[in-house]
């Protein structure tokens, strides 16, 4: 493989700009879809992700139902519009697995057994892809579960870290996690202190993984920190509203 | 993934047990069960191992053939992985198309090698843009007692340490197959470990009862030199920071410690 693109450049700057520890630019929404029970849409960077909850509500089909706790399925789907080359609109195994890790994530934040016998059906939809979507796709996800009014021991926050040009970076954008030397995702629940996804490819010697984890896992608590401030815009919105027809 | 298969009772005892560092078959908490490796099993394959770890068999086979290369990498050879539940390996498992678990395997040890850079995939090109060699791992699980993703990944790294190419030569812009066969290049050889956790306690090689008790497993593959190639959390529940960092070194003893079994010091 001969010599690419340069990632970082000689002053420690990143190909958009940003430090090694810095991430992109995050736009949190809650309740944008008029259907679902919760939703929430993302930007980070160029992502663009849309997520939303439907339930607790009936199993179909039935025999899936668990006696004991809501069945919590997962599904993070690309469209197919979302990549440089059109992506087919069925599921690759890619998506496969990552709904599965995605689903491990969030299973441990919900308080499932409050609703036995029910399904929890959550979407995560990327319409446009930059890098870094699963994470992404968790940290909008718990927010839909959030709006959804679903009971919660904690809300999930993901972000990758990685390595780039020899530099541990955070939050990886779509050429650093291609070209990079390796690419860490994590989701954590910062209250809980609890990893609840954590992958790893490339190659990092065991002292540059725990580098790049406790950098991905600061940068999960400071999107903790905005994913609170956009559950809560959505109550001021609507306080604002109901004080102004009030008047 | 926690099923109700085995009693409370026995998911208590197996916890319980670990709580004072000792497990229910009688090995230590970062001890693997009994391994035993056999390779060329299969004549019709270019390379296959079958791998029998404690109860757990995988079988892996190899074939090679010659296809097209990915157009964003026109000079190197293609790598595909595919893992089967074979429905006579477990009550569990049903024919069919395969569901998140096979293809969560496949992935992961399919991410071991190609992130180790296992095969040197450069020299699988034989017509830059149009012809190379695609290797094909098949990942075949015969029993399923727990920790398929160790048990297949050693099986993987076996298999490709016998697998042989045919020979060819290039005729008017076709590829013609010659008798005679070369090894694969196999420069790295990753194997992975998985740890699961049991209230609060890692143990490695966690068999299917322990699986079904676990709150959560971690698998990390590392390559020859020691450094972390892959990785996967599984399960429904979470690990610490603390753990994660322990589970590492953990990991990384035990890699050389299966490494050895399939690669001979040199």
């Amino acid at each position: 493989m001969s010599k690419k693109i340069r990632l970082v450049d000689e002053n420690g700057i990143r190909t958009d700009g940003r430090k090694p520890d810095e991430l992109r630019p995050i736009k949190l929404e809650v309740g944008i879809l008029n259907n679902a029970d919760g939703s929430a849409y993302i930007e980070q960077g160029k992502n663009k992700i849309l997520a939303a909850v439907y339930g607790p509500r009936e199993v179909h089909p039935r025999h899936l139902a668990l006696p004991d706790r809501a069945l919590l399925r997962c599904r993070y789907h690309m469209a197919p519009f979302s990549v440089q080359e059109r992506k087919s609109p069925a599921p690759s195994r890619r998506e496969v697995e990552l709904s599965k890790v995605i689903r491990e994530a969030l299973e441990p934040a919900i308080f499932l057994e409050r609703f036995p016998r029910t399904s929890i059906d959550l979407f995560i939809e990327v319409l446009q892809a930059d890098g870094g979507t699963r994470a992404a796709g968790v940290t909008v996800a718990s927010l839909a579960l959030a709006d959804a009014g679903m009971p919660m021991r904690d809300l999930v926050a993901a972000c990758a870290a990685g390595k780039a040009d020899g530099y541990i970076v955070l939050d990886l954008n779509d050429i650093e996690d291609k070209e990079g030397e390796a690419d860490v995702p994590v989701a954590y629940m910062p209250s809980l202190n609890a990893v609840g996804l954590l992958q790893m490819d490339g190659q990092l010697t065991p002292e540059e993984f725990e580098q790049a984890f406790n950098l991905a896992i600061e940068g999960c608590k400071r999107i903790y920190e905005l994913q609170k401030q956009a559950l809560k815009a959505k109550y001021l919105a609507i306080k604002e509203a109901v004080e102004e027809a009030v008047e | 993934m926690t099923s109700t298969t085995i009693s409370r009772i026995r998911q208590n005892q197996i916890a319980q047990l670990i709580a004072s560092n000792k497990r229910l078959d009688g090995r230590g908490l970062t001890d693997y069960r009994p391994i035993q490796i056999e390779t060329g099993i299969i004549e019709k394959a270019e390379g296959s191992a079958r791998v029998r770890l404690g109860k757990t068999e995988v079988m892996v086979g190899i074939k090679i053939d010659i296809g097209e290369p990915y157009s964003d990498r026109p000079n190197e050879g293609v790598l595909t992985t595919s893992a089967e539940f074979v429905p006579l390996a477990s009550p569990e498992f049903e024919a069919g198309p395969p569901g998140e678990d096979s293809v969560e395997l496949a992935r992961v040890v399919d991410r071991g090698i190609r992130e180790s850079k296992a095969i040197d995939l450069e020299k699988l090109c034989v017509i830059p843009g149009k012809k190379v060699f695609i290797v094909f791992i098949d990942i075949y699980v015969l029993n399923h007692d727990g920790n398929l993703i160790d048990a297949s990944a050693l099986a993987a790294l076996a298999a490709l340490t016998n697998t042989k190419i045919f020979k060819y030569e290039i005729k008017d812009g076709e590829v013609e197959i010659k008798p005679g066969f070369e090894e694969l290049p196999l420069v790295n050889f990753p194997v992975a470990v998985t740890l699961a956790e049991i209230d609060g306690k890692l143990i490695v090689d966690p068999w299917l009862d322990e699986e079904e008790v676990m709150n959560a497993r971690l698998t990390i593959s590392f390559d020859k030199d020691g450094r972390i190639c892959a990785m996967q959390k599984g399960g429904s529940g979470t690990l610490s920071p603390q753990q994660i960092i322990e589970a590492v070194k953990i990991a990384k003893e035990k890699s050389e410690e299966l490494r050895s079994l399939v690669v001979k010091k040199s």
